[in-house]
């Protein structure tokens, strides 16, 4: 973590009757982080962004921002700026009242609101929509008005509940840099929710992967990638291949007749386990060869990804257990590779996540 | 995970100043409607089951009531009028509302607006018209060959009357909702037209048929004007709770019938409110709006149809009018507006029609403000539910409640001599409360309606922005609902200027009203002039309406730019 504790979330709970919707969770950000809350709809997140904004009463835990306790704080006396989903625009109030519903005030001149709502306008490049109404704009150009009210008053934290998920998928490419960058300039620590793991891996420092609830882990975008310490989690970001299988020893796997060696750590040394690896990770052997953690299956399907190409692979070895491989385009040309083919894979042991099976 | 679930007490926002103030109106109106609506109705129950003199006995009065034959008559008779009225309204409001939705027949505004017209009168106005159409001296009765206008079949026909609009607006409601999709499936499934409208148009529109069946079957089984006026010897029970307080002085028979006539209608409501809950499941935001196609011989007989339902509103009014102008039917025919010197007939004059001008003012000006406040509060207030469902329940409350249950109900309650707000009886202050309370239902809904349109963030972006509650509400609650606080105004207003049943036991001397005076003048033989007061209501009712049509447009184009893209 970055610089200074700015947000610290202890033990929260909340549960709505009889449903526990957040359990016991503890969650430290750092001043001027992104950090986004990944996970599927129902995991929690959205309800935790609400606690963190008053929005929503925690059933029990504490939230200290800028080292204040704010958990019972109504959230017009926290120092957060929001943008929902819908965009919540005044639609009866033109763009500069919308922006400048936050800071004007008696004490303001009307001089100073307006050149504080041409600066924020600028910022998101609509400078020139000043007076038009909510309804005559795009949505992305209504989501960049929500920002720049949202940023008025200079709050301290931004939320960002699923921002980009009603927009169209080039206006959203175009915004996720958008945001990204503005919140660079301007520092302001910065939570975003969202379910579209490209997002939190393009966007976001620091990723929250949440599940019924719960945290599953905390780390940066590669961290998640490369070491997901949960099966969720590995699946949740990119793809994983899963296999089913038995731990017979330290560092060893087995599915009938198939041995694989790895060096996982914390990996059981018995029982039921479940082996990772992602499909860019698994190699085709076209010799053969008896090799370590060689398994020989026969292509069923080749889908076809523009710079690469997807293999199905049944293995048979390993039960008829479908691998999926990716394989460059110029991979795959050298080999002639066809459906039906019967190949070589090997699973090299540095590559292989390996979690416990009794979960 | 399971230990720490019951044990601890949630934590809890501190209330603010505004927090405060917002549960404080809450419990104020819970209150108030409470005093105005559950105490009084409880004590007309109550009272049912005491004698004369307050002793409790029991069961005593209803099997009173059950062993007189005269008495117990009126349930069939009752059942038997509303059942073919709803039989003959929700039929004939169902085509009309179909052929202005799914033809192409031209002046579908101006058909749309006569279907509306029977709302702008009292009930019993098209009771007496049917007097001067079809009574003894009626220049159509010959039609009826020898049957006669007073008892069933006047009762019916002046009720199919004054539901139909009640039908029309439900009806018309469920067939817009159609889905243009599922009507190119059908047709691209080779499905005829007959086969299409049993398929796809009546499955479409049930809910909005139980509903219309509903509110029509309650509001003529529990209308008391139009069986006063033409009802004849034909005993109904509104008309059995009106002679036995009135006439008798009977007040605990009043009491019983009151409860008998409650029973249905409670009921009646309670299964439309599900039919009501299902019709929303029933739309979805992505639906593409059905567009009818031309059909000559279809949109010939529709217009035709139109033109012939229509004729009938006009007739009934037109009647009334002339009836109003014409000195001395049918002895002296020539025109003059001697009927409208109502200071010469009984039922209070002029300061009557002045009363019901004063009483639709204040009950609209302040009734709008405490719906406004209502609806508000109860929408976008997160923590006292308890409080929150049992003003939601209150509110909705009256729509099961007959005028007449609920003016009695008021005689009971306010002129007990232990009421501390005993001073309240006689006054216009108590006409206002109960017809506020009788009508509140309707505006309060639609109030929600506007208001559950909202973006619900909106008060969070506020709250976000450290800005105080009032403010979203000041500059973007209130404008964005005026259209519809407008509506629910005149919609008071015109209800207030036609109402009977709820008042017909509470005026006083000082405080008759132009429906009453209506009333009572009918009830004399002066339909003349009866006609003319019912007119008097008419052109003031459509002169709001036009109002209300010309300030909504004009407020459209000032403070509602943003609507238009």
């Amino acid at each position: 973590m970055p610089s200074a504790r700015y947000l610290s979330i202890s033990n929260i709970t909340k549960s709505f009757g009889g449903f526990t919707a957040l359990q016991n969770l503890n969650l430290d950000i750092g001043r001027g982080e992104f950090v986004c809350f990944l996970g599927p709809s129902g995991c929690g997140k959205t309800t935790l962004l609400r606690i963190i904004a008053g929005l929503e009463i925690q059933t029990a835990g504490s939230i200290e921002q800028d080292n204040e306790d704010i958990s019972l704080r109504p959230p017009s006396k926290r120092d957060f700026g929001i943008v929902f989903q819908s965009y919540a625009l005044f639609p009866n109030l033109s763009i500069r009242r919308n922006v400048a519903y936050g800071i004007e005030s008696r004490q303001v001149s009307r001089q100073e609101t307006n050149a504080r709502v041409d600066e924020l306008l600028k910022l998101v490049n609509l400078a020139d929509q000043v007076d038009k109404y909510p309804a005559q704009l795009s949505g992305g150009q209504q989501q960049r008005v929500a920002l720049a009210r949202a940023l008025a008053p200079s709050p301290g934290l931004l939320l960002l509940d699923e921002p980009l998920s009603a927009l169209d998928a080039s206006v959203r490419h175009q915004l996720r840099h958008e945001i990204r960058s503005l919140q660079n300039r301007l520092g302001v620590t910065t939570i975003m929710v969202t379910h579209d793991q490209e997002e939190a891996l393009t966007m976001a420092d620091r990723i929250v992967v949440m599940n019924h609830g719960t945290i599953e882990q905390v780390g940066t975008p590669h961290e998640i990638y490369a070491n997901p310490v949960t099966p969720f989690v590995a699946q949740s970001i990119g793809h994983m291949n899963l296999i089913e299988c038995t731990a017979s020893g330290p560092g060893k796997l087995q599915l009938n007749e198939a041995v694989l060696i790895h060096s996982a750590d914390a990996a059981p040394v018995s029982g039921l386990a479940l082996a990772a690896i992602r499909p860019e990770d698994i190699l085709i052997l076209k010799d053969k060869k008896k090799t370590e953690n060689r398994v020989d299956g026969t292509v069923t399907t080749i889908e076809f990804r523009g710079q690469s190409y997807r293999l199905s692979v049944a293995v048979a070895d390993m039960n008829d257990v479908e691998l999926t491989v990716d394989i460059s385009a110029q991979n795959k040309r050298d080999m002639s590779l066809e459906e039906g083919d019967k190949i070589g894979l090997k699973l090299p042991a540095e590559s292989l996540h390996v979690f416990d099976g009794q979960e | 995970m399971s230990d720490t679930k019951t044990s601890i007490a949630p934590l809890k926002q501190k209330i603010d100043g505004e927090g405060l103030f917002r549960r404080g109106v809450l419990v104020f109106l819970t209150l108030y409607l409470i005093l105005v609506l559950a105490l009084p109705l409880a004590m007309m129950v109550f009272k049912s089951v005491q004698d004369h003199d307050g002793n409790v006995i029991g069961l005593q009065n209803y099997i009173e009531y059950f062993s007189t034959p005269s008495l117990f008559q009126s349930i069939f008779n009752s059942i038997y009028i509303s059942s073919i009225t709803t039989t003959i309204t929700v039929v004939l409001a169902f085509i009309f509302a179909y052929g202005l939705h799914r033809s192409c027949i031209p002046f579908k505004g101006v058909f749309r607006a006569l279907a509306m017209t029977p709302l702008l009168v009292p009930s019993l106005l098209s009771g007496i018209s049917l007097i001067y159409l079809f009574g003894r001296q009626g220049v159509l009765t010959p039609l009826l060959f020898g049957n006669s206008i007073y008892g069933p079949i006047g009762i019916i026909v002046a009720s199919v009357f004054f539901t139909f609009p009640y039908a029309f607006i439900i009806l018309s409601t469920a067939l817009s909702l159609a889905d243009q999709r599922l009507y190119e499936t059908a047709i691209s499934l080779r499905a005829s037209r007959w086969k299409i409208f049993w398929t796809v148009t009546l499955p479409g529109a049930r809910y909005g048929l139980i509903s219309a069946i509903f509110v029509v079957f309650i509001a003529t089984f529990t209308d008391f004007g139009v069986p006063k006026t033409i009802g004849g010897n034909f005993n109904v029970l509104p008309v059995d709770i009106y002679k036995q307080v009135i006439g008798q002085q009977n007040f605990e028979m009043g009491a019983v019938v009151s409860t008998l006539l409650l029973l249905p209608a409670v009921l009646a409501f309670l299964v439309d409110q599900m039919a009501r809950k299902n019709q929303v499941a029933n739309l979805s935001a992505n639906s593409v709006p059905y567009e009818p196609r031309k059909n000559r011989r279809f949109d010939a007989a529709m217009l035709i149809y139109c033109s012939l339902i229509s004729s009938f509103v006009i007739l009934i009014i037109i009647t009334s009018q002339l009836a109003a102008l014409i000195k001395f039917w049918p002895y002296n025919l020539s025109l003059s507006l001697d009927n409208y010197d109502f200071d010469r007939f009984a039922g209070g004059g002029w300061q009557s029609f002045k009363n019901s001008l004063q009483l639709a003012v204040y009950t609209s000006v302040i009734g709008t403000g405490f719906i406004f406040i209502g609806a508000y509060i109860v929408e976008k207030t997160k923590d006292a539910k308890l409080l929150r469902e049992m003003f939601q329940f209150l509110a909705m409350l009256p729509m099961a409640i007959p005028g007449m249950v609920l003016g009695l109900s008021y005689i009971f309650f306010f002129n007990h001599p232990a009421n501390p707000m005993s001073f309240l009886y006689g006054t216009m202050a108590i006409l206002v409360i109960s017809t506020l309370t009788h009508y509140y239902t309707v505006a309060h809904l639609t109030m929600t309606t506007a208001i559950k349109q909202l973006d619900p963030e909106f008060e969070s972006v506020s709250m976000s922005l450290g800005q105080p509650s009032h403010k979203v509400v000041r500059l973007v609650t209130l404008p964005i609902c005026l259209p519809t606080i407008l509506d629910v105004f005149f919609y008071i207003f015109v209800r207030a200027m036609t109402t009977v049943s709820v008042v017909v036991f509470l005026y006083s001397s000082d405080t008759s009203l132009a429906s009453i005076a209506m009333l009572n003048m009918g009830d004399l033989g002066d339909n003349a002039p009866a006609a003319a007061m019912g007119m008097m209501i008419f052109y003031v009712n459509v002169a709001a309406r036009l109002f209300n049509g010309v300030i909504s447009s004009s407020l459209r184009k000032r403070t509602q730019a943003w609507r238009t893209r």
